[in-house]
């Protein structure tokens, strides 16, 4: 049974409005506007925007910055990279190979028997469940061994940055069993059916604004729950919370998982898009990049996030491939610009200057006198400051 | 660790002791709770009053001694589960969520859905709004509801985190100098509102104001160095020669 009393207690018209639009966008506009090429980069975009959404619950909602959510994204990759990879690895394909059967990367390695790890990723129903549920486990175990001890704020932020870095370095470091700092590449075929053509791409594109509006509904319903109200409430009175009867840390660990899951999902999406899956998605950078397009697209807002993805990494590849040294910099004062000046990034500016227009109009247009007011219901706002 | 003995008191509190760096915030520490009582614990800065609070909440958790509620022992259990068990507690800077309506912020006190499964499918039901609703008009907040909290002046906000200790329905409440920075009407309103719950709820109050403690208190415990100087009625303890002494002055 649905929590919620009426269905605007779910979805404000706004809200509505702004899910519209944005499902206008990606499954009208870009489709019909962009060639497969160019909505193959936009569907690969999209699969950074899941992390953002998990942000925003985690970050803009929780107080809970994380600069190690390329963790979550680099487990739901690889999980779907190594069922890709080993059915490219067939023995026929790999004859050549010392040891044929096993991916090519483990036989330069001089690797000669598949790993024990790998055995299950043979099996397809596995490698989908791995990459929800793999994620969703590290962040719980993360989630526990920090916010039982009541590790938070800056603290949290530093151990998940280094969580990220170990990992990439195990990925680099393991070549022979993670495929090093290549990755995992020459992905072939999802069942027997080429993943590179371009029927695949339009419906791993359409596979992916799919699930993205999967995880932004479940989002919107954790936002407008009670537990969203708590979120807020714990970002600034985490003590008060706690002395109302909840425990803080399974809280917090909760939206660490549901932002983990949504994580790997877009991991996952972007090995199909891409083709490939590598340790350059894993680490430092990758996560803060994450962080930013959560805080350009607004880290209160679910579809802001989705615009911040997009934005950020087209702004990427533009600025990026003219000026490639100046790309990390230019980010850095994005980011600080951001923080600094728009708090609630883009969707803070929609909200303040467009929407009370966008209302005007729609009540005209529907001919309502005025908007029946959210009872009893606030606009979160976002003080200044990264950590809460 | 001392075990604590069975008593009719609602809440006993034996031998307790929490040293800090080998400081001791407080030392040996024995007093005892009737139901129904408004206790007022006052002493000069640093007596260890809000100490005194934050083991009986959990905040804090002490070295030794014995902290029973309803003749169970809470001193081991964490901060939430004193919580369920009848303990609410309000503190000194009063603590609201800024972001938050008062409906919400009431709301979110209001003990339902306090796992996160239940917070996830937490209905807002007639039950629930009417309770709101209920427990704003005792705190003066009726007309004030769609507020936000950041909104509200500082006593609004003292009144706020005690309707949010009052919606949990708990046996045995803490507020930390309720009255701070109040008006002198909204003191007089605040002692209404405390006498008005002490028909059916304990309390333990820590409180500086003297006029404000005579008029509410029931008996009054001065704490001095982590220690009980002295403890009886509000006018025996105005009168005590030690208490003069260290607190109140000549």
């Amino acid at each position: 049974m649905m929590p919620f009393n009426h269905m605007k207690d779910y979805l404000t018209r706004q809200e509505a409005l702004s899910f519209a639009v944005l499902a206008l966008v990606l499954l009208v506009l870009l489709p019909l506007s962009l060639d497969v090429m160019r909505l193959n980069q936009v569907g690969k975009y999209l699969s950074f925007a899941f992390v953002a959404v998990g942000l925003v619950l985690c970050w803009g909602y929780g107080g809970i910055l994380s600069l190690g959510q390329g963790i979550f994204y680099g487990l739901g990759g690889y999980a779907m990279a190594m069922y890709l990879k080993l059915e490219a690895s067939s023995p026929q394909n790999t004859l050549i190979q010392t040891t044929p059967g096993i991916p090519d990367f483990m036989d330069w390695n001089r690797i000669t028997e598949l790993p024990w790890f790998w055995e299950p990723f043979y099996s397809l129903t596995f490698a989908i469940i791995a990459i929800v549920v793999l994620p969703s486990i590290v962040a719980y175990l993360i989630g526990v061994a920090m916010f039982k001890r009541r590790v938070g704020g800056v603290y949290f932020a530093i151990i998940t940055q280094s969580i990220a870095a170990i990992l990439t370095i195990l990925i680099i470091g393991q070549q022979g069993l993670t495929g090093g700092i290549n990755g995992i590449t020459d992905l072939r075929t999802l069942k027997g059916w080429d993943i590179h053509t371009d029927v695949a791409n339009y419906v791993f594109y359409f596979l992916c604004v799919f699930l993205l509006f999967v995880c932004l509904l479940i989002a919107q319903f954790i936002k407008k729950s009670k537990t969203g109200r708590i979120l807020i409430a714990m970002r600034g009175q985490e003590d008060r919370v706690r002395f109302s009867g909840y425990d803080i840390a399974n809280f917090k660990t909760f939206v660490f998982v549901v932002g983990a899951a949504f994580s790997g999902i877009g991991g996952a999406m972007f090995t199909l898009q891409e083709g490939f899956m590598s340790p350059s998605f894993v680490g430092v950078v990758p996560s803060i990049e994450m962080v930013i397009f959560c805080a350009v697209g607004g880290r209160l807002s679910l579809v802001g996030a989705v615009y911040g993805a997009l934005l950020v990494n087209i702004a990427k590849t533009t600025f990026g491939e003219t000026f490639p040294e100046l790309w990390l910099f230019a980010m850095g004062l994005i980011f600080i610009g951001i923080v600094l000046g728009l708090p609630n990034g883009l969707a803070g500016v929609y909200s303040t200057w467009l929407a009370p227009k966008v209302d005007e109009m729609l009540n005209r247009l529907l001919g309502h006198e005025k908007q029946n007011q959210e009872i009893y219901t606030s606009i979160p706002i976002v003080k200044q400051g990264v950590v809460s | 660790m001392t075990e604590g003995s069975n008593t009719d008191f609602l809440l006993a509190v034996e031998g307790l002791t929490v040293s800090f760096d080998g400081f001791k915030a407080v030392n040996n520490l024995s007093f005892y709770v009737d139901e129904n009582e408004i206790r007022v614990i006052i002493g000069p800065n640093g007596a260890g009053k809000t100490t005194v609070l934050d083991l009986i909440c959990g905040r804090t958790k002490s070295t030794d001694g014995s902290i029973r509620f309803k003749n169970k022992e809470i001193t081991r259990l964490k901060e939430h589960e004193i919580v369920k068990v009848g303990v609410g507690r309000k503190f000194q800077n009063p603590s609201v969520y800024s972001d938050l309506t008062v409906f919400e912020n009431l709301e979110i006190s209001y003990p339902k859905g306090r796992s996160v499964f239940g917070s996830l499918g937490f209905k807002r039901t007639e039950t629930v709004i009417n309770k709101i609703q209920e427990i704003a008009g005792r705190i003066y907040l009726s007309d004030q509801l769609d507020v936000q909290a950041d909104l509200l002046s500082h006593g609004q906000k003292q009144w706020l985190e005690i309707g949010m200790l009052l919606i949990q329905e708990p046996q045995l409440l803490m507020l930390d100098e309720p009255v701070a920075g109040m008006s002198v009407s909204e003191r007089q309103q605040t002692a209404l509102l405390l006498k008005e719950i002490a028909k059916q709820q304990t309390m333990i109050v820590i409180e500086h104001d003297m006029q404000f403690v005579a008029e509410i208190a029931d008996k009054v415990t001065v704490l001095h160095q982590g220690q009980i100087l002295a403890e009886g009625s509000p006018e025996k303890v105005k009168s005590d020669p030690k208490v003069i002494e260290v607190y109140l002055g000549h």
